[in-house]
């Protein structure tokens, strides 16, 4: 993932991905922030804001399909590959680059794409 | 043959602006032009008049724009957001944005709306000559944010101006709970709409609501205290004042003309256009909404924009070139704090043989008036009760003779009590309660291209919360756009909109594959493209045709059913456990107490199903509260069999003439978990009184004389009221439950997901459904039963999953990551992992 070892800021191990069952998200405490990280059926990881721009739903709680995320309060629907609004009118998610370590672990950097 | 296109520059991207764009993009306008468009807000093009309802809290922001950016990108319009234009040359044909840009059209629009007009009045400057704080207009999102931050802090506020938006703004921050002065320059509110009598009828009903209202004041000045920017109060030019800690102005708007007039067009009140809506001299410029003025007359309201727009975009699309706009016959139905008015025509006889014809009953607010001339209707207002609104306009409109007894027109036919059909509601009429989708906007989306109910809904949200409105909608849709034009989209048969089979396809398909998970599905049937909202039909259904062989994929299901628990507004989810037939013991009840207590729960309520529920409860708790509550799951959170309602029956009550105590708790004892493609709410009474309302239950059953039941199904009082269809009549508990039972099963294996009883009863037919369920015509009963009982067998308790998670983190709510040491493990400068995550139950 070249934009993991671009940035300044350092990655952060978030330790194994199977914390994550597949198909689903949960939400990280990093330096104080909290960012939800979702774990796709096809093995894609995502990084994002844990709430929803919409009124706050909490994302990690969500239904996924492949990078498609429904926040579980209202339906509103995000692309988490791009953070944007699918189909409603908020604005985008934030995204944070993520990865899977070599050793199966999640490699995030804390700066917003 | 290919073309060149011109280019279209807009200017205003308000409510007259991208209502153009949009109408010519609808008449293949984009072939034609390249459409850019400039507004001075930086944002997506809203609808203004909803501001209304963001200033009262009904909405928020993000739910009144009609089209986000991403619209004007997917549509080719370059959307120059919160640039301002500075300069038109209309003979050099090009605009000048406020950031130096130059932008040369062919064809121009000038849509710049108008700005509130702020009267002369000391004090709206402070001390430093600085704008003072707490002084707003209200005319943009942005001045409704400002006031809704700013009226936070304030306990009063004043609203100078009594005129529809004055009063708009007043409701707002009433709701906003501060004390709330109107001040208005004239002897009576809306001057504009009413006269004086259905003014001081609105007035007294205003103040019922706990609004201040003073007439004929004439404000001198706003006083803030020295030395500091707030406001304090205002001064009257009679001497008087008035304590406020805020004030809106909302005195009246002026057309936003500045522009065009440098530019040299044409300019009186507003930007003169022709019937072309051309500027005169200018074939290329054109001016619409509220900065143009036409034969006279400024518009400021929405209705004569749309026409304006689409005439504009008939001709510019070159649909219908020739298309002219001869002016707009103004007639108006609002509602002002809520208090219905419509309006037309005329307010008050204004020649000698005028006639008016009035109503009243102050008492209710309600004030009617007619003003007939020669036989035909030449005004009308409507206050308080404007539903004689639609005939009237009618009548207005196409200049009608009116008949012999115009007084009738004011009460529509009260005999009749046929229900008032959607179609003779106007146009602002709320149609989709849920997401506040007017009617107007239904058609209008149906008339640009969206030709399908799913098309409709996707696109204005309505029908997209409870679902209640859909018929209407589909009604409104079948209006519009007449026979043969409404096309149904194929994926109304779908099951799930993912996978493109319908239900008895699908199944079979299952089946035949031996599909056993939901991700096994997509990967075989739908081309391996998973579709998040599909999934948890999916799982509903795998789970009904495979049992105990179901694969069980946590992630397909909503997380209501992966927590076993109702999600809440902000996160936290409410505990509902259960509580047979409604019948509690003192040693339950302080159990409840007690867990209630010990984790905070931020309220207990009796609900309407007859448990208690412990709300505000965080997911990381759920275990530790289930096993402290040492009762059972009652499955308020999922498609499920849900409760059984009792009334106390014949051990108590003097009417009882059936046990239905003891038959709900053996009712809720035998389906509690039972999934369903939706929820199934139940309920027994033990006589026809029906205290339990057995009749408008999904199932209900009511003893009759003669120790007999009445099997009632299909029956609802959620989003829609429906008494239930009586299935049969049986003489035992143990009849009841079979007969209940088997009916469930018919129900999980043919209804749609999502569809309750009462639509699934009503499709099939209760002919049919008694046909298979009672007489077993398709001798099918045995096998129904059958598999009844194999799902009841199979029940297992979900919140035994408080020992025994099926994942360790399954109820995990924020993983912390201890702080970054800086250290890594020596491979490049990577941290290294955590051996201990903290998760799950916070203690
Ligand atoms: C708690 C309760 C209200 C109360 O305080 O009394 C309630 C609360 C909710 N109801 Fe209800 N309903 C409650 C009784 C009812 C009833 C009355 C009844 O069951 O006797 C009805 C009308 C009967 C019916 O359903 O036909 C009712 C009709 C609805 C509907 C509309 C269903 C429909 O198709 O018309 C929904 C929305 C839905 O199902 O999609 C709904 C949805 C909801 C949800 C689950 C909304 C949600 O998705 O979050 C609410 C959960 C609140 C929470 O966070 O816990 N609730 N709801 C009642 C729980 C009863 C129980 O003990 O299980
Ligand atoms: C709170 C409120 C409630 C209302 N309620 C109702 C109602 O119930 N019913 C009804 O019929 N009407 C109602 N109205 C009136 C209705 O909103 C207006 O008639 C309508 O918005 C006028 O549309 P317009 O496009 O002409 O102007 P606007 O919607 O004001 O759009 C003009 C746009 O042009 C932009 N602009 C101006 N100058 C420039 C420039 N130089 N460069 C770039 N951009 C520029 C402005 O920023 C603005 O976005 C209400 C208005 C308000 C404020
Ligand atoms: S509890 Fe029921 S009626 Fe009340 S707000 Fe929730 S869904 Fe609506
Ligand atoms: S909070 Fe996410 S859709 Fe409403």
């Amino acid at each position: 993932m070249p934009e993991l070892t671009r940035s300044e800021t350092p990655l952060r191990n978030l330790g194994p991905v199977d914390q994550i069952p597949p198909g689903e998200g949960r939400v990280f405490a990093i330096d104080g922030r909290n960012v939800a990280v979702f774990r796709s059926r096809d093995g894609r990881l995502f990084a994002t804001e844990d709430t929803c721009p919409h009124r706050q739903g909490p994302l990690a709680d969500g239904l996924l399909g492949g990078s498609v995320l429904v926040c579980p309060l209202h339906g509103f629907k995000f692309d988490l590959a791009t953070g944007r609004p699918a189909g409603n009118d908020c604005r985008a998610l934030t995204t944070y680059p993520v990865a899977l370590s070599s050793r199966g672990d999640i490699e995030l950097r804390l700066d917003p794409r | 043959m290919k073309k060149e296109r011109s280019r279209l520059v807009v200017i205003g991207n308000g409510m007259a602006g991208a209502r153009l764009v949009e109408e010519l993009l609808a008449r293949g306008g984009g072939d034609r032009f390249t459409v850019t468009v400039f507004g001075d807000e930086p944002y997506g093009n809203y609808n203004r008049i909803l501001l209304s309802s963001v200033l009262a809290g009904s909405h928020e922001p993000g739910d009144i724009f009609i089209n986000p950016l991403a619209w004007y990108e997917a549509n080719c319009v370059a959307l120059r957001a919160g640039v301002r234009v500075a300069a038109v040359d209309p003979v050099r044909k090009v605009v000048t944005a406020a950031d130096g840009t130059a932008e040369p059209y062919d064809k121009l629009v000038i849509a710049t709306g108008s700005a509130p007009f702020i009267p002369r009045i000391a004090g709206l400057e402070d001390a430093a000559g600085r704008s003072r704080e707490g002084i707003f207009a209200f005319r943009t999102l942005d001045d409704c944010s400002a006031i809704t931050a700013y009226a936070a802090r304030c306990r009063s506020a004043a609203v100078i101006g009594g005129g529809l938006l004055g009063l708009e703004a007043a409701r707002g921050l009433l709701e906003r709970g501060l004390t709330v002065h109107v001040v208005h320059l004239m002897g009576h509110l809306m001057e504009l709409q009413l006269d004086a009598r259905g003014g001081a009828i609105l007035r007294q009903k205003l103040e019922g609501m706990g609004l201040q209202v003073h007439l004929g004041k004439s404000t001198r000045e706003v006083v803030g205290e020295d030395g500091k920017g707030g406001v304090t109060g205002l001064r009257f030019e009679d001497g008087g004042t008035l304590e406020c800690d805020m004030v809106v102005v909302a005195a009246g708007i002026r057309p936003n003309v500045a522009l065009a007039r440098e530019a040299g067009l044409l300019v009186e009140r507003g930007i003169v256009v022709e019937d072309d809506l051309s500027c005169p001299g200018y074939p290329d410029v054109h001016a619409i909404g509220e900065c143009a003025q036409h034969r006279g007359r400024v518009y400021g309201l929405v209705a004569p924009l749309w026409e304006q727009a689409e005439v504009l975009a008939n001709r510019l699309s070159g649909r219908e070139p020739r298309a002219s706009y001869t002016g707009s016959k103004v007639s108006t139905k609002l509602k002002v704090m809520g208090v219905e008015l419509a309006v037309m025509g005329i307010r008050e006889r204004l020649e000698a043989g005028d006639e008016e014809i009035t109503y009243e009953d102050p008492s209710r607010g309600v004030y009617k008036k007619l003003v007939v001339r020669d036989g035909r209707l030449a005004g009308a207002v409507l206050l308080g009760d404007a539903s004689a609104a639609p005939v009237l306009l009618q009548s207005f409109d196409r200049g009608q003779d009116i008949g012999p007894d115009p007084a009738e027109l004011l009460f529509p036919s009260s005999g009749a009590s046929a229900p008032r059909s959607v179609l003779d509601l106007p146009d602002d009429a709320q149609i989709c309660n849920c997401n506040g989708v007017s009617k107007g906007r239904i058609a209008y989306s149906a008339r640009n291209g969206c030709r399908s109910l799913q098309a409709v809904c996707g696109a204005t949200r309505a029908g997209t919360g409870c679902g209640g409105c859909r018929r209407d909608v589909q009604a409104i849709l079948q209006d519009v756009l007449g026979e043969g034009g409404l096309i149904e989209d194929p994926a109304v048969h779908y099951y799930v909109p993912g996978v493109p089979l319908a239900k008895p396809d699908l199944v079979r398909e299952i089946r035949r594959l031996g599909l056993r998970s939901v991700s096994s599905v997509f990967a075989a049937l739908a081309g391996g493209r998973e579709d998040a909202a599909s999934k948890p039909g999916l799982a509903s259904l795998l789970k009904t045709i495979w049992a105990g062989e179901y694969e069980d994929e946590r992630d397909a299901r909503f997380i209501n059913d992966r927590v076993h628990a109702n999600i809440q507004k902000d996160g936290t989810f409410s505990v509902v456990p259960r509580i047979y037939g409604g019948v509690t013991t003192p040693g339950e009840l302080r159990r409840i107490a007690d867990v209630a207590e010990r984790h905070q729960a931020r309220m207990i309520k009796i609900t309407g199903g007859q448990r208690i529920d412990l709300l505000g409860i965080p997911k990381a708790r759920l275990p530790q509260v289930w096993r402290e509550l040492g009762m059972p799951s009652g499955h308020a959170y999922t498609k499920a069999f849900r409760t059984c309602k009792t009334c106390v029956g014949s051990d108590f009550c003097r009417y009882g003439v059936g046990d239905s105590t003891a038959l709900g708790i053996a009712i809720e004892r035998r389906f509690q978990g039972i999934e369903s493609p939706h929820k199934m709410k139940l309920a027994t009474a033990g006589c026809p009184r029906n205290c339990s309302e057995a009749t408008t239950k999904d199932l209900g059953a009511v003893a009759i004389e003669g120790g007999r039941w009445e099997l009632y199904v299909g029956g609802a009082a959620g989003s829609r009221v429906r008494k239930g269809d009586l299935l049969c009549v049986v003489e035992a508990h143990e009849e009841v439950l079979r007969l209940m039972g088997r009916f469930m099963q018919y129900y999980r294996e043919n209804g749609k997901y999502l569809e309750r009883t009462y639509d699934f009863v009503e499709r099939i037919g209760i002919e049919k459904v008694r046909a298979v369920v009672v007489q077993d015509e398709e001798g099918i009963a045995a096998r129904l039963d059958a598999a009844m009982e194999a799902a009841v067998d199979a029940y297992a308790d979900p919140w035994g999953e408080a020992n025994d998670p099926v994942h360790p983190l399954q109820f995990a709510q924020v993983l912390v990551r201890p702080r970054a040491s800086g250290q890594g493990d020596g491979r490049d400068g990577r941290e290294a992992p955590e051996e201990q995550v903290v998760a799950g139950e916070v203690r």
